[in-house]
């Protein structure tokens, strides 16, 4: 061959050779930096369960406890509030929570292991804010929850109104009740 | 002209080097601009002053602030309180960053008024609106670091915005903060890409967006290309060169927003919450959100249009789309005409919806919702998308005014 000639096709073979192994040099060595924006092994590992003493809880009452740093809702409703479960479902986007996460003893009318106590994620499904406890009953207000941020209503279930823009209803975390008085926030428990 | 000028001495003996006497003369004193520049003409010079504020006070702010989940919202107070005019570092940068979203928007508006954006200009507007994300997101992430209640909350819900996203929205938040909910990694990676990164991405696009501008030359208040008239020297007959003319004249504009911009910092910093929300001098907690959470002004717009629609995907396609067509306004302005001095009266029609949309939903993003603001912040957005249909439509066959052949 001789050595003045340039072989055109020789060199679209390097070049494009070298495109290729240069980019795929450049996608590998772009998975570390972007792999290390994940959770890290400590922020996976801190989410341990959390035990929450409710037992001097008066009924209407309200306490957030501190789960995974997200803020978990225990509400003892009363009979009046469990009332208005039914009541309102013609208004709920989701009333079966067919769309929405909960384990699965809380796929009931209370969404609760037991109606009296509701255990959810108070944080908002729309973009991450947390609701307010609005129990005060207005005329067409039968109490639940409001966001602050967007308008977002849920009920004394959790459970999403219709016309907001919340897309499902607020998630109720694993637990279950230690003893009469105490929860366990993050773990489902032996018993179901 | 063209013979290679050889100054004496240091300069000569630099010229030689690099082509310092070269890019003064193309970028300064030998880029020939458009004679009838006005008001309108000051906001990207200022745009430039305010960018050089905020890199060198937030250069200092990082020698007492500490990115740490625990240390961060007192870092800031210390800042404040216990250093050596801290306080007036951090009103000027916090002063700063509204000042950008001002005169940005009042440069973005002079592109409206006289057709900036159309040929030759798209790539002109196109790093301009990169700018413009890239200083939202530098925005964004520095409201994070003061780890405020508002800092917080308002983090929180921005990120949730890309939860929307079907099938990858919830790992991509998880990937964004780097934890199960906004926590010292989000804060920690904030604070590297607001101090490192975006700062140099912006400075880069900033360049593009000067050498893009010099290498077509500026629009001006009519409209007309003056390199279409030039004279035997092949200096266009309107045109005079930036240096001394404009650097002149800009120092004057420079002058009185320095009076203003001073009067905010060192009277009313918080701008009555506007500036710097009042919810944000609480420090942030995980398990309570405020009761009324704002984005701060220049976001609300925005924000808005995001919760005028009762729909997660909507809102946030809505709020997303908002901007994207801003990007895409050389391509839905079909018209030829640049000036509004010649355009026809529908277009000013659609400046003037496009203006009280804008106000309208500003003012309402930063107020709670109701069902009456719910319905104006609709009405506003409709306002909002309005204008690039309405400007798609008529501009196709406009009915303009004569353009002048040179400017008046």
């Amino acid at each position: 061959m001789s050595s003045d000639e340039v072989d055109s096709n020789r060199r679209r073979f390097l070049t494009a050779g070298t495109v290729v192994v240069g980019g795929a040099g450049t996608i590998v060595a772009a998975w570390p930096f972007l792999s290390s924006w994940s959770p890290s092994a400590r922020a996976r590992t801190a989410g341990a369960p959390v035990q929450a003493d409710i037992s001097k809880m008066q009924p209407g009452q309200q306490l957030i406890f501190n789960w995974r740093g997200k803020p978990v809702w225990v509400v003892r409703r009363t009979k009046q509030d469990l009332a208005t479960l039914p009541k309102v479902d013609d208004e709920l986007r989701d009333p079966e929570s067919r769309e929405s996460i909960q384990p699965p003893y809380a796929v009931n009318e209370w969404r609760s292991r037991k109606p009296e106590y509701l255990v959810v994620v108070g944080i908002c499904t729309h973009l991450g804010c947390s609701p307010t406890y609005v129990p005060e009953i207005t005329a067409d207000w039968e109490g639940g929850f409001i966001c602050p941020c967007h308008g977002s209503k849920f009920d004394y279930a959790g459970r999403v109104y219709q016309g907001v823009p919340a897309p499902t209803n607020l998630t109720i975390p694993p637990y279950y009740f230690v003893s009469e008085g105490v929860v366990m926030i993050g773990e489902d428990g032996a018993a179901t | 002209m063209s013979e290679k000028q050889t100054s004496p001495g240091l300069l000569g003996w630099i010229d030689a080097r690099f082509p310092l006497t070269k890019m003064f003369e193309e970028h300064l004193s030998k880029y020939y601009a458009p004679k009838n520049f006005n008001f309108w003409y000051f906001f990207g010079s200022l745009a430039l002053v305010v960018l050089v504020i905020q890199i060198v006070t937030g250069i200092f702010l990082t020698m007492n602030y500490k990115p740490d989940g625990e240390m961060a919202f007192a870092s800031v107070e210390y800042i404040m309180r216990d250093v050596n005019w801290g306080w007036l570092i951090r009103y000027l940068h916090s002063t700063g960053a509204s000042a950008f979203f001002i005169v940005v928007y009042l440069h973005m508006f002079r592109a409206l008024l006289y057709g900036s954006y159309q040929k030759p200009r798209e790539l002109i507007w196109l790093f301009g609106m990169f700018i413009f994300l890239a200083l939202m997101a530098e925005a964004f992430m520095g409201y994070l670091l003061p780890w405020g209640q508002m800092s917080y909350w308002g983090a929180q819900v921005i990120i949730s915005l890309f939860g929307a996203i079907p099938w990858v929205g919830d790992s991509l938040t998880l990937w964004i903060r780097g934890d199960f909910v906004v926590s010292d990694a989000t804060l920690n990676r904030f604070f590297a890409l607001h101090v490192v990164a975006v700062p140099l991405v912006l400075l880069l696009l900033v360049v593009m967006h000067i050498l893009a501008l010099h290498e077509v030359g500026s629009n001006n208040p009519d409209g007309v290309e003056i390199k279409k008239n030039k004279d035997a020297n092949g200096i266009p007959l309107d045109g005079i060169p930036f240096h001394p003319y404009y650097t002149v004249k800009d120092i004057l504009g420079l002058v009185v927003f320095l009076i203003l911009f001073s009067v905010v910092v060192f009277f009313t910093p918080e701008m009555g919450g506007y500036f710097l929300e009042h919810a944000n001098f609480v420090p942030a907690d995980q398990l309570k959100t405020p009761p009324h959470i704002a984005p701060v002004w220049y976001f609300t717009p925005f924000y808005a249009i995001l919760r005028a629609i009762p729909n997660k995907l909507l809102g946030v396609t809505a709020m997303f789309s908002s901007i994207v067509l801003l990007f895409l306004l050389p391509w839905i302005d079909r018209g030829r005409v640049k000036s509004v001095r010649y355009r026809s009266t529908a277009f000013k029609i659609l400046l003037v919806v496009l203006v009280i949309s804008f106000f309208g939903l500003g003012y309402l993003g930063a107020l709670p919702v109701d069902d009456t603001r719910k319905f104006m912040a609709r009405v506003f957005s409709i306002g909002y998308f309005g204008f690039f249909l309405g400007l798609w439509w008529i501009s196709k066959n406009e009915t303009t005014k004569p353009v002048p052949e040179r400017v008046k």
